[in-house]
C-alpha cells in the first residue's frame, strides 16, 4: 500500500532558526538605544558639560593658593639629629601651645590646690572637649598633678612636653614604632642624615585626636580651558 | 663596487666634518654655533671640563632669560650604593594636593600653560582602584570625603621603563640611582615616550613655558628642574637636585599627613626597607612588568 501524501505538511523546525520580522524589529530597537547612549556619553564629555563649579576651569599657580608655605626652612641642629631606636635624639619643633601664653602651666597652677576630682571644667580650659579613648579618661591621666609643666608616664616617670611621644606610645605602640622609623608622620631634612620629626600633638589634638578635614588646593585645569599665552600666536597663524 | 662607494662616502663625510671643525676652531677659538650643533655629542659622553663649560653656558643663558643672577645649574652625579625608592601611604593620603603645588614650586614647571607632574586621582571606595572611574578634577570644600580615597600618581621610576625603550634618540635613560631622566637638549619632542608610559607621567611643553622671574627656583639640576624650552618632554625626577644632595623630595616634606616616604633601597635601615618589610605594599599596573620603584602601601 502506498502511503497517502500529506497535502499540507507543517514546515520543518529548521525554518524557525531564521529571525522573523518581529525579532528584527527588536534588534533594531536595541541598536538605536545603544547608539543613543554612546552618543550621549560622548556629548557629556564635551566642553559644555563642565559647569563653573565643576573645578578645573582655571589654572592656578603655587603663589595663588593661600595658606600653604612652600619655602620649608629646616630646623637648626638638624645635622645632629638621630632617629630609629627608642632613645633616639628626635629633633622636633616646639610643642604646640608652648608659645601661646599658656605655657608654663605652673604660672597659674603652682598657686592652686590640686583637685583630683573628675568634673566639668568651668572657669578655665572649658574649651577642651575630651574625645579620646574611653569615657573615663581624665586630665591627670597624662598631666602631672604636682608639677604641671611636665607630663607623667604610667610608670611615674616625668617627661617634658617635647618628649610627649613617649606618653602617646604607651598605648599606641605600633604607631609609635612606625613613627620612630619615619613611617607614621611627617619628616623633613635628609634621607641619609638628620631629619626633624613632628610630635604627635602637632597633628593630633591630644584631647580630640581625630584628624580634621582640610580644604584641597585647586584642581588642574581641564584641557578645554587650557588658555595659554600662545593662543594669539596660533590664531594669527590660522588667519594667514 | 658598493664597498668602494661607501668608502668614498665615509671619506667625504669625515673630510667635511674635520674641515668644519677646523674652520670653527680657527675662527672663534672655541667651538660654537651650528658647526658644534652638528658635531656635538650627548652631554653624558662629554669630558668633565666640557660639561663644566656647558653648565656655565646654560647658567648664563638662564640668568639672562629670567634676569636673576642667583640661578645655578649643577650636574650632581648619582651617589654610590644608592637606589632610590618612594613609598606612598594610601591609608593616610587625604587628597589635599599640597604635593602637586609644592612640586610645581620646586621644579619650575610652566605655570601657563599649566603642567603638573603629580596627578591626584579620586576614587570611590565602592569601586576600588579603577582608573576608568577616577577623577582628577574633584573640588569639594574639604577633603577627605568619606566615600572616596585618593591615589596620587607621578613618574614611577620603573626598572624596565617603556619610555626609555621607545625613545628613538636615547634622550631619556635610567641613572645608576634609578632615576629616569631626560636630556632636554637631546629630546626631539616626538612624544613616543608619552604614549609608551602607562602612568601618564610625562608632559609636553606645547609652547614656551612661562614661570615668573620671582617664582623661579634658582637651585637647578641640568636633568631636573632647569627651566625647559618649548617642544620637549618633562617628568618627575624624584627632585634630583635635592635628593642627590641628601634632601627629601619637595612633595615628601610638604605632605601634611606624612603619607609620602622616600629612601635608599640598598640601605637595610632606611625607611623604605622598613615599610617594604612591615607593610602591605603594591605597585601600579604590576601586570605590565614595568617594575616601578614607586610603592604604594597601607600603614593601617
Amino acid at each position: 500500500m502506498e502511503k497517502p501524501i500529506d497535502p499540507d505538511p507543517s514546515p520543518p523546525d529548521s525554518d524557525k532558526l531564521l529571525p522573523g520580522s518581529s525579532s528584527l524589529a527588536v534588534l533594531l530597537v536595541v541598536f538605536i538605544t545603544v547608539s543613543f547612549l554612546v552618543l550621549f556619553s560622548i556629548v557629556r564629555g564635551g566642553v559644555g558639560h563642565v559647569t563653573e563649579s565643576g573645578g578645573g576651569s582655571r589654572a592656578f599657580g603655587p603663589t595663588e593658593v593661600s595658606g600653604v608655605d612652600f619655602e620649608i626652612e629646616l630646623l637648626p641642629g638638624i645635622e645632629d639629629a638621630t632617629s630609629g631606636p627608642e632613645d633616639g635624639n628626635f629633633l622636633v619643633p616646639p610643642p604646640p601651645w608652648s608659645e601661646s601664653g599658656f605655657f608654663p602651666c605652673s604660672e597659674c597652677h603652682s598657686e592652686m590646690e590640686v583637685n583630683p576630682e573628675r568634673r566639668e571644667l568651668e572657669e578655665m580650659h572649658d574649651d577642651i572637649e575630651l574625645v579620646h579613648g574611653p569615657s573615663d579618661r581624665w586630665c591627670l591621666d597624662c598631666h602631672n598633678s604636682d608639677d604641671r609643666d611636665v607630663l607623667r608616664l604610667v610608670n611615674g616617670r616625668l617627661i617634658s612636653f617635647d618628649e610627649s611621644y613617649l606618653l602617646c606610645g604607651q598605648c599606641h605602640g605600633t604607631i609609635f614604632r612606625d613613627w620612630r622609623q619615619g613611617i607614621h608622620g611627617r619628616r623633613q631634612g635628609y634621607w641619609n642624615g638628620g631629619k626633624s620629626y613632628l610630635l604627635c600633638a602637632h597633628c593630633h589634638d591630644p584631647h580630640a585626636p581625630a584628624f580634621h578635614t582640610i580644604a584641597p588646593l585647586p584642581p588642574p585645569v581641564r584641557p578645554q580651558f587650557l588658555a595659554h599665552q600662545a593662543q594669539g600666536e596660533i590664531q594669527e597663524a590660522a588667519h594667514e | 663596487m658598493s664597498e668602494k662607494t661607501i668608502d668614498r662616502r665615509t671619506l667625504m663625510i669625515s673630510a667635511g666634518l674635520s674641515t668644519m671643525a677646523g674652520i670653527s676652531a680657527a675662527s672663534s677659538g672655541k667651538s660654537a654655533g651650528w658647526v658644534e650643533r652638528l658635531l656635538k655629542r650627548r652631554f653624558v659622553e662629554l669630558s668633565d671640563e666640557r660639561r663644566e663649560e656647558i653648565l656655565a653656558e646654560l647658567e648664563e643663558t638662564c640668568r639672562k632669560k629670567y634676569g636673576r643672577d642667583d640661578i645655578t645649574v649643577s650636574d650632581t652625579r648619582a651617589l654610590d650604593g644608592v637606589e632610590f625608592a618612594y613609598g606612598l601611604d594610601l591609608s593616610r593620603c587625604v587628597g589635599c594636593r599640597r604635593c602637586v603645588y609644592a612640586c610645581v614650586h620646586e621644579n619650575n614647571q610652566s605655570r601657563d600653560p599649566q603642567i603638573h607632574w603629580i596627578r591626584v586621582l579620586e576614587m570611590g571606595k565602592d569601586h576600588g582602584i579603577d582608573f576608568a572611574e577616577s577623577d582628577i578634577y574633584y573640588d569639594p570644600e574639604e577633603v577627605p570625603e568619606p566615600e572616596n580615597f585618593y591615589l596620587p600618581v607621578a613618574c614611577q621610576q620603573c626598572r624596565t621603563p617603556p619610555c626609555v625603550k621607545v625613545c628613538p634618540v636615547k634622550a631619556t635613560w635610567q641613572e645608576p640611582d634609578g632615576i629616569v631622566v631626560i636630556d632636554p637638549d637631546w629630546c626631539l619632542g616626538c612624544r613616543c615616550c608619552m604614549s609608551a608610559c602607562p602612568y601618564g607621567a610625562r608632559h609636553f611643553n606645547w609652547t614656551e613655558p612661562t614661570v615668573a622671574t620671582e617664582e623661579i627656583n634658582p637651585d637647578t639640576h641640568v636633568f631636573g628642574n632647569l627651566p625647559r624650552p618649548k617642544g620637549v618632554v618633562e617628568k618627575c625626577t624624584f627632585c634630583i637636585q635635592r635628593t642627590r644632595k641628601g634632601r627629601y623630595p619637595a612633595c615628601v616634606e610638604i605632605c601634611p599627613v606624612g603619607a609620602r616616604k622616600f629612601g635608599n633601597l640598598l640601605d637595610e635601615d632606611s625607611e623604605m626597607r622598613y615599610l617594604m618589610r612591615e607593610k602591605r605594599v603594591f605597585v601600579l599596573k604590576e601586570e605590565l612588568n614595568t617594575k616601578p620603584r614607586f610603592y604604594y602601601f597601607f600603614a593601617t
